[in-house]
């Protein structure tokens, strides 16, 4: 226990912070930057949820009520791009500023400057898109892919969000350059790579695949500005250009980001399961190289978004067997998933059931993304709901649970006190009916060829459309449960034992008091 | 130890942002390889004449009919075929005079995007020389006809009995 009275002697360095807002403005301090991550990107998540419900309101039955077709489409546009940019990516980003120093024994990031610079871009992106809805002309309407040339047409909506897009990019990309360097220069002695904790792996993987494809979308925006202002023509058939090379550029981008998006759910889930089923993780290292697979092929599949836009039966081939490929080294994952609780003593807390629900929500997920892989199946599915029912599996109940889960399990650490179990549970039993309620019948319904992006149907999609809805609503209600847990936990939680999780195995449950010190590990801890 | 460590952070952080600076690059790279890698393959050669084929096979039994359509987008030019419509056999040549006039007092550049329905017409159809190959510079107030020569090949579906040729003339930027 060495380490611990190091890191209380650390703690009496706390009065020499400033108070008040001036702390947080110039915070370099991992945990703070973590915290105001987690805070930005839950904010963003209801902003993004109340644009789901508006667009789940106006789906409620068949007619336009609520919402006139212009600012259903700003609706669907934006619900995309806040939850993607907004909330999933910067609270992975939260979790990583938190966890990642804490579990590999650093004392903080390695440039903290920046980390404070990266975060306090976020507020700025964050207030061009939402500001975007009340300049002339409303928001961008052409999706959240924002494909020539509808995007090449908006007005002023436009340009706001292709700023916004610039510095959110840059901010992910200095984000995610400081967990590189933390996670390669700064690991306690003896914390090996192959020792790190699954989370640290899927990390490092996840930050590689974030300065490998941001800057592609940061061009392609580029692009897309000159194209608008400055009488280029990447994208204008007029001036030579083409409109679907901006759909390889952005897809090019765009597949390796919904990896960016489950890869440290990943992570998070790899440490969750082991701690309550209180066995090491099952094959480790078959972990790593899965992870490092998934991101390689995640790179060479992004054509599977075009299969319609027109592309010879070669490419098609090519791109259908390279996206199925990526079923394999997934599969390991969850076998080894399976594996750790196979025979596990096995304990149900709220963290646990949002990971195992992870798992198997994902796999649907994923075999949906199997089918929407084959060719004809494809061309039949594409821009239908079958392809939202398909992408929710994958980022709601896979990317926002392991959130949830994550943010369960280590609240004890971070804060020094317990969250309230029973409605914990609540929370993810809720979530878990409510959203199949949304989600699943998605399915049929793009089976039965609903498109998506469109505000009005035909009354034969309406009974799934109105129990869609009403899943819609619960799960938005639900969530504002688990703002109040939180809350609750802050303020007014029990205080929380030095060891909440008697299975967890990292340096941050072992080396470090509960709650975590503002300065951890100034004195490196020695791994064995 | 922490000069030396910071230094080593550095060092990476240069690295990484020279990476990043490749990657932006490469995105514009990409621009290029598309257009090469469509010239290549022939998968979107809408610049290009194709070859001519010495001894075609014309389908003497079956009739088509060529609709020609012709559209401006956003400059003052007008632009029409001179007859609206063909009634050829599939493998026979046909050239049709297409005529454009600039009604306004500026030199202007543009450029001519061919459309076609039944949209797979383009694996069908061999196009042997075309304004459309090239951009159209006119003068103010002059009119200009030009001829598009192509082939319909006899392997077109035996349901499609009507096709459409569709040009749109654009502005090119500089002009």
């Amino acid at each position: 226990m060495a380490a611990v009275h190091g890191d209380t002697h650390g703690h009496e360095h706390d009065d020499h912070h400033p108070s008040g807002i001036m702390r947080w403005v110039t915070t370099t301090n991992h945990k703070d930057i973590g915290t105001m991550y987690l805070w930005f990107s839950f904010t963003m998540f209801l902003v993004g949820g109340f644009l789901a419900m508006g667009i789940r309101a106006e789906l409620y039955q068949p007619g336009i009520q609520i919402l006139e077709p212009e600012l259903f489409n700003q609706f669907t546009t934006l619900h995309g791009l806040i939850m993607v940019f907004g909330a999933i990516m910067p609270a992975f980003v939260g979790f990583a500023n938190w966890q990642v120093p804490l579990m590999i024994g650093a004392p903080d990031m390695a440039f903290a400057r920046m980390n404070n610079w990266s975060f306090w871009l976020l507020p700025v992106a964050a207030t061009l898109l939402i500001g975007s809805f009340f300049v002339p002309g409303g928001a961008a309407a052409g999706g959240w892919t924002f494909y020539p040339p509808l995007s090449t047409q908006g007005g002023l909506g436009v340009d706001m969000m292709i700023f916004s897009v610039h510095i959110l990019g840059a901010s992910s990309i200095m984000g995610s350059i400081n967990i590189i360097t933390t996670i390669l220069n700064m690991r306690a002695p003896g914390m090996t790579l192959m020792k790190m904790p699954m989370f640290v792996w899927t990390w490092l993987i996840t930050a590689y695949l974030l300065v490998l494809v941001m800057p592609v979308l940061a061009g392609v925006v580029t692009m897309l500005l000159t194209d608008r202002h400055f009488g280029t023509s990447f994208f204008n058939a007029a001036g030579g250009g083409d409109p679907v090379l901006f759909q390889h550029i952005f897809w090019f981008f765009g597949h390796p980001e919904v990896y960016i998006m489950i890869l440290p759910a990943f992570g998070i889930v790899s440490e969750i399961i082991p701690t309550f089923s209180r066995k090491p993780l099952f094959g480790y290292s078959s972990m790593v190289y899965a992870t490092a697979s998934i991101a390689i092929l995640s790179c060479v599949v992004w054509a599977h978004h075009m299969f319609t836009a027109g592309m010879p039966a070669v490419g098609q081939l090519f791109f259908m067997y390279a996206t199925m490929l990526i079923a394999v080294p997934t599969a390991v994952k969850v076998f080894n998933w399976t594996a750790t609780m196979w025979r596990g003593s096995m304990t149900f807390e709220t963290p646990m059931l949002f990971s195992v629900g992870f798992i198997f929500l994902f796999v649907i997920g994923g075999f949906s993304g199997v089918i929407c892989a084959i060719v004809p199946i494809d061309i039949q599915v594409q821009d239908t709901y079958y392809v939202i029912a398909h992408f929710h599996y994958v980022l709601v109940s896979g990317a926002l649970f392991a959130l949830f889960a994550g943010a369960y399990y280590w609240i004890p650490k971070w804060t020094g006190r317990m969250y309230n179990e029973t409605l914990g549970k609540w929370h993810f039993w809720l979530s878990m009916f409510f959203f199949n309620l949304t989600f699943f019948v998605q399915h049929f319904l793009g089976l039965a060829g609903m498109p998506r992006r469109v505000p009005d149907y035909n009354l034969q999609f309406a009974d799934f459309n109105m129990i869609s809805s009403l899943g819609a609503f619960g799960f938005g209600l639900t969530q504002l449960l688990f703002l109040y847990i939180m809350i609750n936990c802050i303020r007014s939680g029990e205080k929380a034992p030095q060891l909440p999780w008697e299975g967890a195995k990292t340096l941050e449950w072992t080396h470090l008091p509960t709650p975590a010190p503002y300065h951890s590990f100034e004195k490196p801890p020695v791994v064995n | 130890m922490v000069t030396s460590k910071s230094k080593a952070n550095v060092l990476m952080l240069k690295k990484l942002l020279i990476f990043t600076l490749v990657m932006f690059v490469f995105g514009y790279a990409l621009v290029p390889f598309y257009e090469k890698f469509c010239e290549v393959t022939g998968i979107n050669n809408l610049l290009q004449a194709d070859v001519r084929v010495k001894d075609n096979w014309v389908d003497e039994e079956r009739w088509i009919t060529v609709q020609f359509d012709a559209n401006t987008r956003g400059l003052p030019w007008q632009f029409k075929p001179l007859q609206t419509s063909a009634r050829i056999h599939p493998g026979e040549p046909v050239n049709v005079m297409y005529e454009i006039t600039n009604d306004s007092d500026r030199e202007i550049n543009g450029q001519a995007i061919p459309s076609y329905s039944p949209r797979f017409l383009d694996k069908h159809l061999k196009k042997f020389e075309c304004f459309c190959f090239t951009k159209q510079v006119l003068k103010p107030n002059e009119t200009r006809q030009m001829p598009v020569q192509f082939v319909i090949e006899p392997n077109l579906p035996a349901d499609i009995d009507t096709v459409t040729i569709s040009y749109t003339f654009f502005e090119l930027p500089g002009s």
